[in-house]
């Protein structure tokens, strides 16, 4: 039974892979783009290897618009096939691999503090670095960085901050600080980041702690300053930011930069500032889970995402920013854009890399997020129970007395 | 009257309007020339044509509508003969396994799929095997199985037994008397339940995001666009969904209508 399901599974994936390869416009595959030589890129084809690259939706260039397919280039290029999946979120890649194991997956790329997570946890391989010589090419500014101290374990991909985007039509004033989202004049227009982790952060900032502070006392003023704001918010989103923002339905709200630039294409009015306070940086980056079976295939995939012309199409179809200098001297962008992607180093050294927190402050985060989010004017805890036992209390009433009478109906 | 009617014509118009407003309004905005949801800004078949490069959206489409044709022929087949063999148990064996039946519809999806998940991984410590695509067929069959049965069983109660036994006289063996008499008058049924399974497995989210281990059906892949944007294509894409499913039931509700004017005239 197991076997046949192999060999359905593998006819099926042929023919998915058959109907690509034979579309692939061969012009584009020249030697010469590379970096590394391609005897290096060869040996392994032939192996007939299949890599697990388990990676944030929408994060990689993938030939829509006419934009360079990554994956297709990857396959032709080395002979490795590519099964492709995605997230949507750190945590919930977390707790995937937590319950199934890390052996299913070759590359992951989490953020820093999830890179920190696993890291902590053993959950991914070192790297070695002799099967990555475009490692070289990354700029020293996002090595040896909080979240990987000596580097062993992870290989950067894109890096971006959060910063404030606002409607300037809707928006009298020059936004520069993270007040204007306990400001009471854009009461009903704000909108917050729906996960803790990003929403602690700005509450901190702008109180003046650390983001990463593992003070009690810290944590919970920033969480009874949320929970003031919260009749402000109009709502905890994520994605629909852009929507909201590009349809002019709120005034500010905070995001990455690299998704900002998207949304003020399609919305003249809106502006994006960093704040005065302190924003965090982020960097996403390529792991190896532990266990994986191709190890050296997926040392020889970030490698070929570390290729100056890979990383510049990606991060010129992402929006975000490559850590990768000569990537950088590739990409078309104009100097309004450049600001916002690339900005000036005052304010990267205003910012902070978010780090893996200890358990307890974790779990007391997530306590007091869960209590904001549920958290609202006049419900009590004791109204939803009450309300179930009595709605019990009535159903099972009128089922009893219902069967009575019918019961006294059947007598007759 | 006529306010009764006119009554049910708005009542008629506000619940089509609620079930289709939305399909047309995504149909509409597939045809946007710019990624946003909000403002039209011109007419493009871009999407349509960006759809077919896109191996990620395509490959997911594929894992889901081969694991919804596996899991539902599967379920089709044992939920048919499930509801037979439960039709022929005496009365309170047969109550208590159809109780058992009714659990995994009224049971939140969540702990289906987490129960699932649970009881995967810790088969994982005894066989050797790996989340995936079988995992994802089981979990799938697992979910559709109930609605097979509860949808051939009343057509099995409504079948007069002795037409059985009269096969049987009649010098039918067992197993003729099953497909040349009982199950084509159950084959409604059984189409249903199969209809009704395919439905199911391709709509699913819950139960296949936690047993899909490395294969991602498209509801998978559609959400984890959410923390970016979801692409338009993903419009594109319902959009022919949509066409192709309204299409197969006017092709069949035509030939409905046409077999009974048929019998009509007989």
């Amino acid at each position: 039974m197991k076997k046949r399901l192999i060999l359905i599974l593998c006819i099926l994936l042929m023919i998915l892979i058959a109907v690509p390869v034979s579309a692939i416009d061969i012009v584009a595959i020249s030697g010469s783009i590379y970096r590394t030589d391609l005897d290096y890129y060869n040996h392994l084809r032939g192996e007939d290897i299949t890599l697990v690259v388990y990676n944030w939706g929408e994060y990689i260039s993938d030939g829509g618009d006419d934009s360079f397919d990554t994956n297709k280039e990857f396959e032709e290029l080395t002979g490795i096939s590519i099964n492709y999946i995605t997230f949507a979120s750190n945590e919930q890649m977390y707790a995937k691999l937590k319950s199934e194991g890390t052996s299913l997956y070759d590359i992951i790329i989490p953020s820093d503090y999830m890179i920190a997570r696993m890291i902590r946890e053993g959950m991914v391989e070192a790297l070695d670095f002799s099967n990555i010589p475009n490692y070289t090419l990354v700029d020293d500014l996002y090595k040896n960085l909080e979240h990987d101290r000596n580097n062993e374990f992870s290989v950067p991909y894109m890096w971006g901050l959060v910063g404030i985007i606002y409607n300037s039509s809707m928006v009298d004033e020059d936004i520069d600080s993270w007040d204007s989202f306990w400001d009471e004049q854009y009461k009903g227009n704000i909108l917050m980041f729906d996960n803790p982790r990003d929403a602690f952060a700005i509450s901190l900032a702008r109180l003046g702690y650390s983001m990463n502070t593992e003070d009690e006392s810290q944590i919970e003023e920033a969480a009874e300053e949320l929970m003031k704001q919260k009749s402000l918010v109009q709502a905890y989103v994520m994605d629909e930011i852009f929507n909201k923002m590009e349809g002019g339905e709120a005034a500010i709200a905070p995001y990455y930069a690299g998704d900002a630039i998207t949304m003020m294409s399609e919305n003249e009015d809106l502006v994006f500032v960093f704040p005065k306070e302190k924003t965090n940086l982020f960097i996403d980056g390529f792991v190896i889970p532990k266990g994986s079976k191709n190890k050296e295939a997926a040392e020889m995939y970030i490698n070929f995402m570390c290729e100056p012309a890979v990383s510049a199409a990606n991060a010129e179809y992402i929006g975000y920013s490559t850590p990768i200098p000569d990537a950088f001297e590739l990409i078309d962008i104009d100097d309004e854009d450049l600001a916002i992607a690339y900005p000036n180093e005052k304010i990267i050294a205003n910012s902070e890399v978010l780090r893996e927190l200890n358990n307890e402050t974790n779990l007391l985060m997530d306590r007091l997020w869960t209590d904001i989010r549920s958290y609202k004017d006049g419900t009590k805890g004791w109204i939803i129970p009450t309300a179930f036992i009595l709605a019990a209390v009535i159903v099972s009433t009128l089922v009893i007395i219902r069967r009575a009478k019918k019961r006294r109906r059947d007598l007759y | 009257m006529t306010k009764v009617k006119n009554g049910s014509k708005i009542y008629i118009a506000s619940a089509l309007t609620f079930l289709y407003v939305p399909i047309l309004v995504l149909i509409f905005f597939s045809f946007n020339k710019s990624k946003s949801r909000n403002l039209f800004t011109g007419f493009t078949l871009n999407w349509y044509k960006q759809l077919l490069h896109n191996d990620l959206v395509l490959n997911a489409l594929g894992v889901t509508l081969v694991i919804a044709a596996i899991s539902s022929i599967c379920a089709t087949v044992l939920g048919t003969a499930a509801a037979v063999g439960i039709q022929s148990m005496k009365k309170l064996p047969r109550l208590a396994i159809m109780n058992v039946t009714y659990i995994p519809v009224i049971n939140p999806e969540i702990v289906t799929g987490v129960s699932m998940l649970l009881m995967f991984t810790t088969l994982r410590y005894f066989l050797n095997f790996e989340m995936g695509f079988s995992t994802l067929v089981i979990a799938h069959i697992t979910f559709n199985l109930p609605y097979v049965i509860l949808s051939v069983n009343p057509k099995l109660r409504q079948l007069d037994s002795s037409i059985y036994d009269a096969a049987l006289d009649l010098g039918c063996s067992p197993r003729q008397a099953f497909f040349k008499v009982v199950f084509p008058q159950i084959m409604p049924g059984i189409t249903t339940g199969f209809l009704m399974a395919l439905t199911y497995s391709i709509d699913d989210f819950v139960i296949s995001y936690f047993t899909s281990g490395t294969s991602q059906t498209l509801s998978i892949a559609i959400y984890a666009m959410t923390r970016r944007k979801v692409s338009p294509e993903i419009n594109a894409l319902s959009t022919l969904l949509f066409t192709v499913i309204l299409l197969i039931l006017l092709v069949m509700n035509l030939k409905d209508i046409k077999s009974n004017k048929k019998g009509e005239r007989k």
